[in-house]
């Protein structure tokens, strides 16, 4: 945790660092975090509002971009029966939203050897067999923040299509939101990762190149212009450098 | 949205673009690069680490004397969070064979190869594993693999990239791993995007004078990112992860190796021993310092807690008077303020325009380069956009894209780009997007060898945090490359040092002997560090924020 004077430190506002806003005269919305009130600004993300309120988030923060999925949030509204599960890094805050992030999401992977594996529908029979018992209800897909097909991917794991599975779950962020509300107790996610996995490994066309340059590095076939090049002092590596030609 | 009042300034974006097509379409240049010395005056002049206060010098430690940057020289100036005489180190409470600190690209890399190689490792990570900028790089890796091009040729580009500075055997290193590494990641069973005949897709980066980044989508980190973490939580017999739980100081033996680190569980504010025989820092780089208080595109953990124990422990720095600012960070809307826009988008044919919807520099210009000529439009030729919030931005236009590649390619190159836009109501397919350069990667590091050796036995360093690559300025493409080449060999090398090493009795006398150094140096300061975690704690909370004593992990 940061101490007192880091906690200090302001950004230091130079000619070249844009301005920052100030926090006056801003729209404010009432949330519930975890229960309690808070006023916050309306334009606020969900993660910006719990560390205005004056959290230290420790779990619930990761990349902050919506790469990571350490910040699935769950929330309701006021005169809305909908549960809404989100990232908190990527969504806005609403007057009267009752909220909360899950700090970690029980989930079970199965420890597989990739290289023993073969990109078939057994595979998933035997590693991830509970996707058999998807009853196509959607709640999966519902509930996913990146709008994925995820049920759809599931249902593409029961034909043996895994190019499909790994088409549709490639932008997967692997939050857990899926697995937390799937009634067939599937962790979706991690189903989609072993997909994707095969087909890099087994499915995608062999590039006949790089197997070539990998065999010509082999051969050092490349040492003598490296060697010519590390040679160079600085004002002969320049003019080599600024005189090469671009694609 | 964007408010009303761009109308006018994006109706002119609109209007060049046919004229901004013809001429990408024909294959000149669609503005003239820079030479070397027009390179030289636009970094002088705007680039944020030529301001006279950006680099202090530092009075303490391995480097003492030399110039850093200064929020770097004030973090390494600091104290311990620990009182190394309460520690029993004769009985430490873990032993592994290699200790890897962080969870990121670079330590799942190294443990992986750790492994291959017979060894066992601990990944202990202040986060979960994988939280990391590993995880969000979006553009790709570098790797010459096509005939047009070389790796020799990749050495070139990189070297001049980081301005001839960069140590050459690391450069050669990086640049003949590259294409075995693009196989490796294969083998994992990462999915590379690849045209209809199997050979890869590949597009240009700033500063590369061959197409040769490798992408996974614009979700490229993540893919590698979540294959490596899916491999390593595959042996949990050989590789123990421990999530939450930073470390905070090395441990040093009697002789001056590394002999392991100080462990501490973020939740229940414990302190462990653990002993390890080699030690490898893949802590990444520091983003979350926000150097001259500029937005970043790094994730929550990147506070470079890595630089700081190595330094305490005697470990030498290179180039840590050297920022990374990337130029295209989001800039509107502001709750996207900072996030990265891949460089893939310029690579794609994007272009960087100013309010009259004018380009004003060669798009694909080294990160540096690039960087300076926006904030010169913004600053000195008042060319910017200025946001709601009085903030200056360039618009980068994506909408040419589709133009140049055909419909449907920003949804199916730029997933992650386009849904972060749409949810703010920008299509950006149909409008550009508003950018400003965005605090992105330490360019310096720890130093090491190609063998991710430094000058502490038994302590390694990959990724992010090392320091001798890039010289002063990274080229896209090569940090996703460079946790990859740099993990295998740390974990290769150091597997071959546990087998042989002889460790001697435990000791922090460092952490001591580094305190005596600041009060000798007379320097007052309250900082503790590692750093772990920034706090965006609003002013008017903090003044309410009173409790006198700490008890336990009550505050």
């Amino acid at each position: 945790m940061p101490t007192k004077k880091e906690a200090k430190k302001k950004p230091v506002k130079t000619p070249e660092a844009k301005s920052v806003k100030k926090a006056q005269d801003k729209e404010m919305v009432t949330v519930f975090i975890m229960g309690k009130a808070y006023k916050v600004p309306a334009e606020a993300t969900i993660m910006g509002a719990i560390e205005y309120a004056g959290y230290q988030i420790k779990r619930g923060a990761g990349c902050r971009e919506g790469f990571c999925g350490a910040c699935a949030t769950v929330y309701r509204v006021p005169n809305d029966y909908k549960i809404y599960t989100v990232l908190a890094c990527t969504t806005l805050v609403q007057e009267g939203m009752w909220l909360s992030q899950l700090p970690a999401i029980p989930t079970q992977k199965p420890v597989y050897d990739i290289n023993k594996l073969e990109p078939n529908v057994a595979t998933f029979q035997k590693i991830y067999p509970e996707v058999f018992r998807c009853v196509a209800c959607n709640t999966c897909t519902k509930a996913c923040p990146q709008d994925l097909e995820v049920m759809d991917y599931i249902q593409a794991v029961l034909r043996g299509d895994i190019e499909k599975v790994m088409d549709l779950s490639f932008d997967c962020l692997c939050c857990g939101m899926c697995a937390i509300r799937c009634p067939a107790e599937i962790v979706q996610h991690n189903v989609g990762m072993l997909a994707k996995r095969l087909y890099g490994k087994y499915l995608s066309r062999e590039s006949i190149q790089l197997k070539k340059r990998i065999q010509e590095v082999k051969e050092h076939k490349y040492d003598k212009e490296y060697k010519e090049l590390m040679k160079m002092g600085k004002e002969e590596l320049k003019k080599k450098y600024y005189e090469r030609d671009l694609e | 949205m964007y408010p009303d009042y761009m109308n006018e300034s994006l109706k002119k974006v609109a209007q060049t673009r046919n004229k901004r097509f013809e001429l990408a379409k024909s294959g000149k240049p669609v503005f003239p690069p820079m030479s070397a010395e027009e390179r030289e005056e636009v970094l002088n002049k705007f680039h944020p680490d030529y301001k006279p206060d950006a680099i202090s010098e530092i009075r303490i430690g391995p480097n003492k004397g030399e110039k850093l940057t200064t929020e770097v020289a004030d973090m390494l100036e600091s104290r311990s969070r620990i009182r190394p005489e309460l520690f029993d180190l004769t009985h430490p409470e873990y032993e592994t064979d290699i200790l890897i600190i962080g969870g990121g690209g670079a330590g799942c890399v190294a443990a992986i190869i750790a492994m291959k190689n017979g060894v066992k490792s601990t990944i202990s990570t202040k986060l979960r594993i994988g939280d990391a900028n590993s995880m969000m790089s979006q553009g790709g890796m570098q790797a010459a693999v096509r005939a047009q091009d070389s790796p020799a040729r990749h050495y070139l580009d990189a070297i001049g990239g980081g301005h001839f500075d960069n140590k050459p055997e690391l450069v050669r290193t990086l640049t003949e791993d590259a294409p075995e590494t693009v196989k490796w990641l294969e083998d994992l069973g990462v999915v590379w995007d690849k045209l209809e005949d199997g050979s890869l897709q590949l597009l240009h980066g700033g500063g590369t004078s061959r197409k040769r980044m490798h992408s996974c989508r614009d979700y490229t980190g993540a893919i590698i990112m979540r294959t490596l973490m899916d491999e390593v939580k595959n042996h949990p017999d050989k590789i123990t992860v421990f999530e939450f739980m930073p470390i905070v100081e090395l441990i040093l033996d009697n002789k001056g190796q590394c002999a392991g680190g100080i462990l501490y569980n973020l939740e229940t504010e414990e302190y462990f021993t653990v002993k390890a025989r080699a030690t490898i820092i893949a802590t990444g780089g520091y983003g979350r310092l926000h150097i001259r208080g500029f937005d970043t595109t790094n994730h929550y953990g990147a506070t470079g807690d890595g630089l700081v124990i190595a330094y305490r422990a005697g470990a030498k720095l290179l180039f840590m008077d050297s920022v990374q600012y990337h130029p295209t960070g989001a800039i509107f809307p502001e709750q996207i303020g900072g996030f990265l826009i891949t460089e893939k988008i310029r690579g794609a044919g994007g272009q960087p325009l100013n309010k009259h919807g004018e380009i004003f520099v060669f798009p694909q210009e080294p990160r540096d380069v690039e960087t300076s000529a926006i904030i010169r439009e913004c600053l000195e030729r008042n060319n910017g956009i200025e946001t709601p919030s009085g903030r200056l931005g360039v618009w980068l236009d994506s909408p040419l894209i589709e133009m140049l590649q055909g419909k449907g390619y920003i949804n199916k190159q730029f997933p992650a780009m386009h849904r972060q836009f749409i949810r703010y109501g920008i299509d950006i397919t149909e409008e550009p997007m508003l950018v400003y350069p965005s605090l992105h990667y330490q360019n310096g590091g720890i130093e090491i060898n190609e063998k991710g050796e430094t000058n502490i036995p038994g302590l390694y360093v990959a990724g992010e945090a090392s320091g001798g690559v890039h010289g002063r300025n990274r080229l896209m493409g090569n940090s996703v490359l460079d946790y990859n080449v740099f993990g295998r060999r740390a974990g290769k090398y150091s597997a071959e040092y546990v087998k042989t090493v002889e460790l001697g009795p435990l000791s922090l006398e460092h952490v001591a002997n580094y305190e005596n150094e600041l009060k000798n140096a007379k320097i007052k300061t309250d900082l503790i560090t590692p750093v772990l975690l920034p706090s965006y704690t609003p002013e008017v909370v903090r003044k309410r924020q009173l409790t006198a004593h700490y008890e336990g992990t009550i505050r």
